[in-house]
């Protein structure tokens, strides 16, 4: 089964907070029984200083929605509600030592129930504009159904390529190229019967062949593979104003600089994985990749 | 630290594997090393494990009451045993371009079935099921006709236990003509069996669902039952299924079903009665719990308990932790956000399908090993309705909780 991080394993067994709040004064609610988790934020806030003083959650979910209720709490705890607004979902996985790309959906259901529950305080109705929706297609870079098909539609996408330019997804392992091609020919059925579109074009799944590798291969190989792929995957980050930089290779360990609208970015980490996942496809054995800075 | 620290490992999840017996690994283990010749060689190290192989069909012929050995074929599992019956019944009967399976089936068969329809354009009847998971039976009779290539139907399902009438499907496709196979996977082992004087044409088998090795099993196919290899290049199975034997699993699989028609009386005597008590004390002692499928027809090893308002993976890692293994129709096990498909094709309400937890039993199991779950459950499921919003721990009933999107 999962692989949960021992901070899970203790948030979930053990959890922080959980319970009602009688005198909250903010609470929010998000979920459904029937998506299979739901969780319930009571939030106390002191009204001259803004602090949160207190909170508590009640959950129905998995392990990783009970753990990721507890670390919110935990984080969101003496923080002022303008500070709690920029906890986001990764902060959420982060505090947990990271969440299988599965359950990341855990981690923004309790960000959107911090957001329900200040929006309640302040006397607003907060509506969910993002709610993350589909299977999960691509496990290296976290993409699921929904997130394709909006790509597909709003860029009138037509090859599993473009989907891969656009979302990332499929662009490192490349295992996940049938599950693409499916969502594709669906998204563009629908949307030809809408008559978005003319014709469902014929979707196209060009793979590169990798290079078989038969004999050992020498350092100067390994670095002009390693510089050719990082080359390859720079115009997929740059579309999303993201950048990378190679900055050194140490044995099996690759360092790596996220430059632009990466930094910071809460899939920063999930790109490193890609990045990773690309290289070793590449040279057939495995690498590290790894932020420079962390080195 | 202290051993009384680990706690003893309860396993309850034998639909999903089963523990490879001693006996049979006993048998395995020579054809690892001194039995390692190619049964299809001439020379004397070959040819001395032809016998074994044979013995081992012998063997689940047996178990499964085929008229003939040679209507077993070995393959290397379950799935590739559904697979091979599907294929070789639409190669077999090319214009017919109908395929009937049911709403219920494992992923082996209903995937197969479901990329046909989608990618190669045969009309499929997917049958349904009622609340108690049983067949709609009218619904099947007006499928029926001599556009119908295959009927796969499985013998019971590997969620609830329920059990179809099988024979009785497989007599009612007879008269037009349909290739029938049944998905045994579940079956085998559990529930006496005589293919010899039966209408169905092919059934797959799994050996580590019946104590055996992993990565063997088996599609019996009815002696006269028109037949098509999934793999050729090879005479090996009579050249139903081409590549070398997997010669220690096969020997494996068939000391596996010897000690399994040995223990038929077992599993329908002390676990069904151990798998009766499980069930029976669960749901006295904790409330809003519902036992999911047909209780009369159903596998002696099998419960599925659906805890309203809690979530299954939840239930698991507390179970799990206190050294019980059980198994979940739940979502969250699978990474996909809807309960297994079994679930929704019996309309179980989603306050209770995420919460659905499936016990399965051996007869490695004793009545010590019920005890842990009564004793430690009940627990478990009340400390995670307190933190369920959907309970209320001061009414000890459902709570009134209506968050912001559905």
């Amino acid at each position: 089964m999962w692989n949960y991080s021992e901070k899970v394993q203790q948030h979930f067994f053990n959890p922080s907070n959980s319970g009602v709040l009688e005198d909250a004064n903010g609470v929010g609610e998000v979920g459904s029984i029937s998506c299979g988790d739901a969780l319930k934020l009571f939030l106390k806030i002191d009204p001259a200083s803004e602090i949160i003083t207190d909170a508590r959650f009640q959950t129905f979910g998995c392990g990783s929605a009970i753990a990721s209720s507890s670390a919110l709490t935990e984080i969101i705890i003496g923080k002022s509600i303008e500070q709690a607004l920029r906890v986001t979902n990764q902060d959420i996985a982060d505090y947990l030592d990271g969440l299988p790309p599965e359950k990341m959906h855990c981690s923004v259901m309790g960000a959107e129930a911090l957001r329900a529950a200040i929006a309640n305080y302040r006397g607003e109705v907060w509506a969910d504009d993002d709610h993350e929706e589909g299977a999960l297609i691509c496990k290296c870079f976290g993409i699921d159904a929904g997130m394709i098909e909006r790509a597909v539609r709003v860029n009138k996408l037509t090859s599993v390529d473009e989907v891969t330019n656009f979302t990332k997804a499929g662009g490192a392992c490349k295992t996940c190229h049938e599950k693409i091609e499916e969502v594709l020919g669906q998204v563009l059925t629908v949307m030809a019967a809408e008559g978005v579109i003319d014709t469902v074009p014929a979707p196209s799944c060009p793979v590169a062949p990798s290079a078989p590798i038969h004999k050992p291969m020498t350092n100067l190989r390994k670095i002009q593979m390693i510089t050719a792929a990082i080359e390859d995957l720079r115009p997929t980050l740059q579309r999303d104003g993201g950048d990378i930089e190679l900055v050194d290779i140490d044995g099996d360990t690759v360092m790596v600089t996220l430059r632009g609208s990466c930094v910071g970015c809460q899939m920063s980490s999930v790109t490193l994985s890609g990045v990773q996942e690309r290289l070793m496809s590449v040279l057939g054995k495995p690498v590290r990749v790894i932020p420079a800075e962390a080195a | 630290m202290t051993m009384s620290a680990v706690p003893r490992q309860v396993y309850l999840d034998n639909n999903a594997t089963t523990s490879c017996l001693p006996d049979v690994v006993a048998e395995m283990l020579p054809f690892f090393s001194e039995q390692f010749g190619n049964p299809s060689s001439i020379h004397a190290i070959g040819a001395g494990v032809a016998p074994s192989i044979q013995a081992a069909r012998e063997r689940l012929q047996k178990l499964l009451g085929a008229a003939h050995d040679s209507e077993i074929v070995f393959t290397s599992g379950g799935t590739e045993s559904d697979t091979t019956a599907i294929m070789s019944a639409l190669r077999a009967l090319p214009e017919r371009r109908e395929i009937i399976t049911s709403a219920v089936e494992h992923h082996a068969v209903l995937s197969v079935c479901e990329y046909l329809a989608k990618h190669e354009g045969y009309k499929l009847h997917v049958i349904g099921v009622d609340g108690q998971g049983r067949l709609d039976l009218k619904a099947y009779e007006a499928a029926l006709s001599e556009n119908v290539a295959l009927v796969s139907i499985m013998w019971a399902n590997n969620e609830t236990g329920t059990i179809f009438p099988i024979e009785h499907l497989a007599q009612m496709a007879k008269p037009f003509g349909i290739l029938f196979h049944t998905d045994g996977v579940q079956a085998v082992g559990k529930i006496p069996l005589r293919l010899s004087n039966s209408a169905i044409d092919m059934l797959s088998l799994s050996s580590h669902k019946i104590h055996g090795p992993k990565g063997v099993g088996a599609l019996y196919v009815k002696r006269g039952a028109k037949f098509r290899p999934l793999f050729r290049g090879g005479h090996q199975e009579r050249g139903r299924r081409a590549g070398t034997e997997n010669t220690a699993g096969i020997v494996g699989l068939g000391k596996a079903a010897e000690l399994a028609l040995a223990g038929i009386k077992d599993e329908n005597t002390r676990v069904r009665a151990m798998r009766d008590r499980l069930e029976g004390e669960l749901v006295a002692r904790i409330p809003n719990s519902i036992v999911a499928g047909d209780v009369d027809q159903r596998l002696p090893n099998t419960t599925t308990i659906a805890f309203e308002f809690v979530e299954g993976e939840a239930i698991l890692l507390m179970l799990s932790r206190a050294g019980i293994a059980a198994s979940s129709g739940s979502a969250c096990t699978s990474g996909s956000l809807e309960p297994s498909h079994v679930m929704r094709a019996m309309q179980i309400p989603f306050t209770a399908a995420h919460g659905a937890t499936r016990f399965s039993l051996s007869r490695e199991n004793s009545e010590q090993d019920v005890d842990r779950v009564i004793e430690v459950l009940p627990d478990i499921i009340n400390r995670l309705r307190a933190m369920s919003p959907y309970w209320s721990t001061a009414t000890g009933a459902p709570a009134a909780f209506q968050p912001a999107y559905s």
